[in-house]
């Protein structure tokens, strides 16, 4: 991804590295820029330096080396409290000696506003998380969710222009992160405003985002959105770490723009779209999706390189079958068909025919 | 419900109500759970709450006086203190009989110092007269054996006044005894129980009395029968007394033992000399014609007495009721209260530099902040005696921090900072040494203390102090709430501090406490004054409770 350097850039990171014991760096070379009223996702294993890049924006952690612009002007030497950004902790912190209506006026009491102005702020802005009727009751005796819906207001009342969220959901349930990420989604859309939204959860970055920069070992591994993260991974690693994957390991044999003709370990040719292999003789990983794999023989192009499979097994999912093969010598090849009247269910044991279009197989770097 | 019967009752399986099996059950893991603390219980119990409620009962316990002085006790009942007459003679015979019955026993002393608490002089007027009543009845001994040797007999005596199985007892026994000192054998037999001749009590009733405590005294104290010695001089009075006021029937009725010698006595003791006893008391001291003493004794005459905590609260009971001190004599209440602003003034200085400590504490990294706090604890290694003597060396004009003072010119070498043995030392050395007690609480309380919380106050736009003061303090305030109480109540009761650097000015309630239990005796005032200082420290931590709840005091999690 090109360095995007469009002078509507609201946030933007400028090589930016990050040590905190000076011998490893944490955050490598960041470079990242966000128009306003952008919906980014930092998406990435535990320990990949997200949490670092986000505390850096907000001034909790200074850059080691690099320049970070908010609106144009460089941050660095802005005090956190002068960053008007807002943020949603992990943990949520409210302040557990404060009611919920104090925690929500309090960036409104450092501002200085009038009291019936905070008033008129903090209902507004309970109202909007559907948390109005709480307010005189304290963090303790909010369930989960709710301290988060309050967490997420109280970053809002102060009506800040960018807010930074650190795996908000991460304490949730499946069913309550699933349905406050629509509404967290719903009310950055409503407002406006620009959001650093970091998680470790895939889905939680695909569904909400508008670009997502997947990270792992301090850098920006692919910054895209969620579609084309998906669709076009650009290394073996974004394909992996992005939903369900098969990969196949070989050797470039013939290569030239549009097609690469890859020899995979146990001998049989297979045609990949080449992605970072550019020459004969390279080794490569090649991905493909489990649902661009074609078991049907009447779609099979014959003239393609096919493959033989075995399955191994047949799991019936409602709305989709998930089949089990043996492909090349990789045990835990998946392919997933949809449930249609006319899919022919496989049985264990058997052996069949697989393709698939030369453009869905990516040859990766190995 | 099938389990319930007809009349709501729930039944278990086997028919039981299910209330009475759970208690059952439950009574069991109780027994188990009280075996488990039993002997810590029986520990807190016989090192704790025994000496709290025997110094409770010491403050207010006076038995000492009636104890030892009941006919004089009884006796002043019927006399006027308002009169401003000294007692009667009848008081003062009573007087001679509990004295001479005491000092044979050497118990008159304590009473003269009970009494000398309260009216000073007591003391010496009782150590006086001890030894003038010994001989007060010498008189009539005299007078007893002028007129016939047989009264200067033991075996008259005990022919008279005891019953013939008891000096038949007494004859065998000084035989066995002779037997066996003869034989060098340990003779280890209890000399037999005194019984009084029968009718004799009747016959002469003050004479029987002083016998039969003549004789318990000879068997108890020395293991000796009445045959041993000759009867004190105090028997010799009471016959006379009792002889002057038997009629002439009654001992010419009398048969028993020894009824010659009782009859020629009655009839020479009409031209016996005898002596007032007020006389002979007025002689051995002149203070018994002080009506002050008699109403001292009268006053605390009761065998409990508010005496002790009205001491301890600079007032005095005495004859016209509850009276203020003598304005030199009133030093408690300002004890108390010198105690009290000390301990609150350490406190305070303890949150001061604890607080900072604390946050280091909890906010470095784990390998210092266990470094710092060794630091922190290093103090609890060394004996207190060793940290306050350290004090005293810093502290003292010649001491360390004025020499540098001096050095640095900051302070003139003729005018030496007196910082010890005053207010300043006790407050500096007790600080220091009740620090840890602080940082501790103060610690625990902050670990628990997320760092998000003063992060999240900054992203909303609070300064470095705001979000300190509006969002890390009040959650450090149990902290803060659990050193205070814990600081405050050891301060209050401190002793060994003010001791060594408080001078006169720096010293506590507890110095005064400890004098009085170790120098001047007075057990009954310390206990008061103790009493009183639980008292304070309770009402202090129900007032915290009811102000910022006890709930909320955290020493640590
Ligand atoms: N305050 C810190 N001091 C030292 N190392 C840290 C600190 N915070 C994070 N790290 C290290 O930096 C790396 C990245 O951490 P972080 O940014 O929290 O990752 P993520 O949020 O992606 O899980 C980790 O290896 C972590 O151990
Ligand atoms: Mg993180």
């Amino acid at each position: 991804m090109a360095l995007d350097q469009t002078n509507d850039a609201f946030v933007e990171f400028q090589r930016v590295q990050k040590s905190y014991d000076g011998e490893t760096l944490v955050v490598k070379d960041l470079n990242l820029s966000m128009p306003k009223g952008e919906f980014l996702t930092m998406l990435g294993p535990s320990g990949s330096g997200k949490t670092t890049c986000l505390m850096m924006l907000a001034g909790f952690e200074t850059a080691t080396h690099g320049e970070i612009l908010l609106d144009g002007k460089p941050i660095n030497n802005i005090p956190p409290h002068k960053r008007g950004i807002g943020m949603v902790f992990q943990n949520y912190a409210l302040f557990p000696h404060m009611t919920i209506a104090e925690n929500l006026s309090f960036p409104l009491e450092v501002r200085k506003l009038g009291k019936s102005d905070r008033e008129a702020k903090v209902k507004r802005a309970l109202d909007m998380v559907q948390m109005g009727a709480f307010g005189g009751r304290r963090p303790a005796q909010l369930s989960g969710g709710q301290q988060q819906r309050v967490a997420l207001a109280r970053a809002l009342v102060f009506e800040p222009e960018l807010v930074l969220m650190d795996e908000p959901l991460g304490a949730l349930d499946k069913q309550l992160r699933e349905h406050m990420q629509f509404e967290i989604k719903r009310i950055a859309d409503n407002l406006g405003i620009t959001v650093v939204y970091v998680t470790h959860d895939q889905t939680e970055a695909l569904t909400m985002s508008d670009r997502v920069a997947v990270f792992n070992d301090g850098r920006i591994q692919q910054l895209a959105p969620p579609d084309d993260l998906y669709e076009h991974p650009d290394n073996s690693f974004v394909a992996q770490f992005i939903g369900e994957n098969n990969t196949l390991e070989g050797t470039v044999k013939e290569i030239n723009d549009k097609i690469a003709l890859v020899e995979l370990d146990d001998g049989e040719l297979i045609d990949c779209m080449p992605v970072n292999v550019s020459k004969p003789g390279e080794r490569t990983r090649v991905s493909i999706r489990p649902e661009r794999v074609e078991t049907r023989k009447e779609r099979l192009n014959p003239d393609a390189h096919l493959l033989k499979a075995e399955v191994l097994e047949f799991i019936y999912m409602g709305d989709i079958f998930r089949t089990r093969l043996r492909v090349a010598g990789n045990d835990d090849f998946i392919v997933k068909t949809r449930n249609a009247p006319d899919t022919v269910r496989l049985t264990p044991g058997e052996t069949i025919e697989i393709g698939w279009l030369p453009e869905d197989c990516r040859a990766l770097d190995a | 419900m099938s389990d319930a019967t007809e009349t709501g009752r729930v039944l278990s399986a086997d028919g039981t109500p299910l209330k009475k099996s759970l208690n059952r059950a439950l009574r069991v893991q109780k027994m188990r759970a009280l075996a488990l603390i039993a002997p810590l219980l029986i520990f807190v119990l016989v090192t704790f709450i025994a000496p709290i409620a025997d110094m409770l009962f010491r403050s207010v316990e006076n038995q000492i006086v009636s104890d030892t002085l009941p006919r004089t006790v009884a006796a002043l009942k019927d006399w006027d203190p308002e009169s401003g007459e000294v007692p009667d003679e009848q008081v003062f015979d009573a007087l001679y009989k509990d004295m001479f019955v005491a000092q044979e026993q050497k118990i008159h002393t304590r009473v003269g110092s009970r009494l000398n608490y309260e009216n000073v002089g007591m003391s010496s007027l009782f150590r006086k007269s001890g030894r003038a009543v010994e001989k007060m009845g010498d008189l009539y001994v005299d007078q007893f054996e002028d007129l016939n040797d047989a009264w200067g007999e033991e075996t008259t005596w005990v022919a008279l006044m005891a019953s013939p199985a008891y000096a038949q007892a007494a004859t065998g026994w000084l035989a066995e005894q002779d037997a066996a000192k003869k034989a060098g054998q340990a003779f280890t037999k209890a000399p037999p129980a005194f019984e009084p001749a029968p009718g004799i009590g009747d016959l002469l009733p003050q004479t029987a009395e002083a016998f039969g405590q003549f004789a318990d005294f000879m068997r108890t104290e020395e293991e000796e029968t009445a045959l041993d010695d000759e009867p004190w001089t105090l028997v010799y009075t009471a016959l006379y007394n009792d002889l002057t006021a038997a009629s002439e029937a009654g001992i010419a009725a009398y048969s028993g033992p020894q009824a010659d010698l009782l009859k020629e006595a009655k009839a020479a003791v009409a031209t016996f000399e005898s002596a007032s006893r007020k006389a002979q008391f007025l002689e051995a001291d002149e203070d018994w014609g002080d009506v002050g003493v008699w109403q001292t004794i009268r006053v605390y005459a009761p065998r409990y007495t508010p005496g002790y905590f009205l001491n301890a609260v600079d007032k005095q009971l005495g004859p016209d009721g509850i009276t203020d001190q003598p304005e030199n004599q009133q030093i408690y209440i300002m004890l108390f209260k010198r105690t009290l602003f000390m301990s609150m003034v350490i406190t305070v200085s303890c949150i001061l530099l604890g607080y900072p400590v604390a946050w280091l504490l909890a906010n470095l990294r784990m390998r210092t902040a266990n470094l710092l706090m060794i630091l922190v604890l290093l103090p609890f290694w060394t004996s207190l005696l060793v940290r306050t003597s350290a004090w005293k060396v810093m502290l003292q004009q010649q001491g360390v921090i004025n020499d540098v003072l001096v050095w640095l010119g900051l302070v003139d070498d003729a005018n030496r900072l007196i910082m010890i043995n005053n207010q300043f030392g006790t407050i500096v050395a007790m600080t220091h040494i009740l620090l840890p007690f602080m940082i501790l609480p103060l610690y625990s309380v902050m670990q628990t203390i997320n760092p998000s919380y003063l992060r999240a106050a900054k992203s909303l736009g609070a300064t470095n102090w705001t979000a300190f003061w509006r969002v890390y303090f009040p959650q450090s305030v149990p902290g803060i709430g659990a050193g205070s109480i814990l600081v405050f109540i050891l301060a209050i009761g401190y002793y060994i501090t003010p001791e060594i650097v408080g001078g006169t000015t720096g010293t506590f309630i507890s110095n005064r406490i400890a004098y009085h239990i170790s120098s001047s005796l007075n057990w009954g005032l310390a206990a008061a004054l103790g009493a009183i200082l639980l008292a304070a420290v309770l009402i202090l931590y129900w007032a915290y409770d009811r102000i910022v709840g006890i709930d909320n005091v955290k020493l640590g999690g």
